[in-house]
């Protein structure tokens, strides 16, 4: 991301509350883990939602690979939302699965393979909130 | 425990009515389904009541208004596109309970056009678009691409089932739409997110739908069996925890948890039933609960839409009202709307649409969020 963009608003704000933005260091997503089944939420909860255990989720840092689980290419939306683009659900190397933007590729459902590996990325969102806010967000590209 | 039936049920034609009110609508089809079986307000016990849309403005209470205030207990039910089925399951717990003999439930909604769903998010920004999409097209997209994913499925054969429910609406005279959709119109209709296309989505309109239930005992005493329906089965389920389905709602696990709830209360299998109207919000939707619900093998749906086994004359016809792909789905009505269609059916009164001979019929409904809700109901004479 260019650094002009991030210094408009005092400091970008993460678009969701998973995306961890460090003092120093790079962004990265952070899941919980189950101390007990091992199954990796998206963000932070009390309870395990796939086997009920309380107490025992743990921060984990979310990988930034994965592969394409599933995506389709959206072509009508609503008003002002720039189609097309790619939605896709990508499970994430160690845990975790998560849905976002495609970028940096061709909008074509023929062309996009599943399985292929992505990388996951931080860039502006390109949008702002009513107080001139800029926020953080998390896209996937393809990774070579 | 006893059994329970349908005596009475009706629905009115789906279509948009923005100078109508919800409780309007929703006394309309009340009214039809106590002429239906010559019963009055009077004679029920209770109101099971679903609507989505003002979920929070006692539709039922304001139906009763219009109908008849008796002063009966009402439930108002909202459980997305579950919630008819959900109001028509909680009357039917009611008298299998042994709490009443008699309950009145209605399903009723009014739409506005356009897509539904798309992300909010917790932080200032609207991240539709931005975090993937939300809409339901393209969460429906989602499900279908992943049954591409496993078994190759085309588009094309997605595309069928939207060309199959659009043919069979023809002949249904309550549809929103009786027109025939050829499948390369359905393919070349207006990409809205792969594979579905603008025809192979549901239609937003408005509609209601009521029924009458009734214990057996209730039943003989007012003479009512020969046209009574019994029910079989009523399941519901919630979303089991399967990997993914809090960032892709898992609609597969829901409806075969409830599906094999079902099938044990009814004491059959998939092979027994007669005709199903199950939940083709999307075209890709009907196609992954074919296996769902046990029509074919795990990977044999898209056979299943080629071989025409599942238009009308197949070997298990599905969604001959027209689904909710053409006959349209107002939410909270389509759970009692299927009700109704499935009634018809063993009454042999579907007319041109008529499944000839049907004993046993489905019903399934499935709501984001997630609640799947399966009937079965049962030719009594």
């Amino acid at each position: 991301m260019p650094e002009a963009e991030t210094k408009t608003a005092a400091k970008p704000l993460p678009v969701v509350p998973f995306l961890k933005i460090p003092e120093s260091g790079e962004p990265y997503l952070e899941g919980h883990k189950c101390g007990h089944c091992g199954e990796v939420f998206l963000g932070q909860r009390m309870v395990c939602a796939a086997c009920g255990t309380r107490g025992q989720m743990q921060p984990v840092r979310l990988s930034n690979k994965g592969k394409l689980y599933n995506f389709t290419v959206v072509h009508r939306n609503f008003p002002g939302v720039p189609v097309p683009f790619i939605s896709a659900i990508v499970d994430l190397e160690g845990g975790g699965c998560l849905k976002g933007n495609l970028v940096d590729m061709v909008p074509n459902a023929e062309a996009i393979k599943f399985d292929m590996p992505v990388n996951v990325v931080f860039r502006d969102a390109g949008r702002k909130d009513r107080e001139g806010n800029s926020y953080l967000s998390y896209f996937f590209t393809p990774a070579n | 425990m006893t059994e329970v039936y349908v005596v009475g049920v009706d629905m009115i034609k789906f279509g948009r009515f923005p100078d109508r009110t919800v409780p309007s609508l929703g006394a309309e089809a009340a009214l039809m389904a106590l002429d239906d079986c010559g019963l009055t307000i009077q004679d029920m016990q209770a109101l099971y009541c679903g609507n989505l849309g003002q979920a929070s403005a006692m539709v039922g209470q304001r139906v009763l208004q219009e109908i008849g205030q008796t002063g009966i207990p009402v439930v108002n039910c909202a459980n997305a596109c579950a919630t008819g089925a959900t109001a028509f399951r909680e009357g039917y717990m009611a008298i299998r309970a042994g709490q009443y003999d008699t309950v009145l439930a209605v399903g009723v909604e009014q739409m506005g056009k356009g897509l539904l769903g798309g992300g909010g998010g917790a932080s200032g920004i609207p991240t539709e678009g931005l975090l993937g999409s939300g809409t339901m097209p393209s969460v429906f997209a989602h499900v279908g691409m992943e049954h591409s994913r496993k078994y190759g499925t085309t588009f094309e054969q997605f595309a069928k089932v939207s060309v199959k429910n659009h043919h069979h609406s023809t002949l249904n005279p309550k549809a929103m739409y009786q027109i025939e959709t050829p499948l390369q119109e359905v393919m070349g209709a207006e990409m809205i997110s792969y594979p579905n296309t603008k025809l192979m989505c549901s239609v937003n309109v408005d509609g209601s739908a009521a029924a009458v239930l009734m214990s057996e005992k209730k039943v003989k005493e007012k003479g009512l069996m020969s046209r009574a329906v019994r029910v079989r089965a009523a399941a519901m389920t919630s979303d089991p925890y399967t990997p993914r389905n809090l960032v892709m709602p898992d609609f597969n696990a829901v409806t075969r948890l409830a599906a094999k709830e079902a099938y044990e209360q009814a004491g059959v299998g998939p092979e027994d039933i007669n005709l199903v109207e199950l939940h083709d919000c999307f075209a890709t939707a009907e196609i992954v609960h074919y296996e769902n619900l046990g029509l074919c093998a795990d990977g044999e749906a898209g056979r299943l839409i080629d071989s025409g086994e599942t238009a009308l004359g197949g070997r298990i016809p599905v969604n001959v009202s027209g689904g909710l792909l053409s006959k349209g789905h107002p939410l909270g009505a389509t759970g009692i709307a299927n009700i109704y269609e499935i009634t018809t059916h063993l009454r042999g009164e579907a007319g041109a649409r008529q499944v000839k001979g049907a004993r046993l019929g489905l019903t399934h409904v499935v709501g984001m969020g997630s609640a799947c809700a399966i009937h079965v109901l049962e030719k009594v004479n």
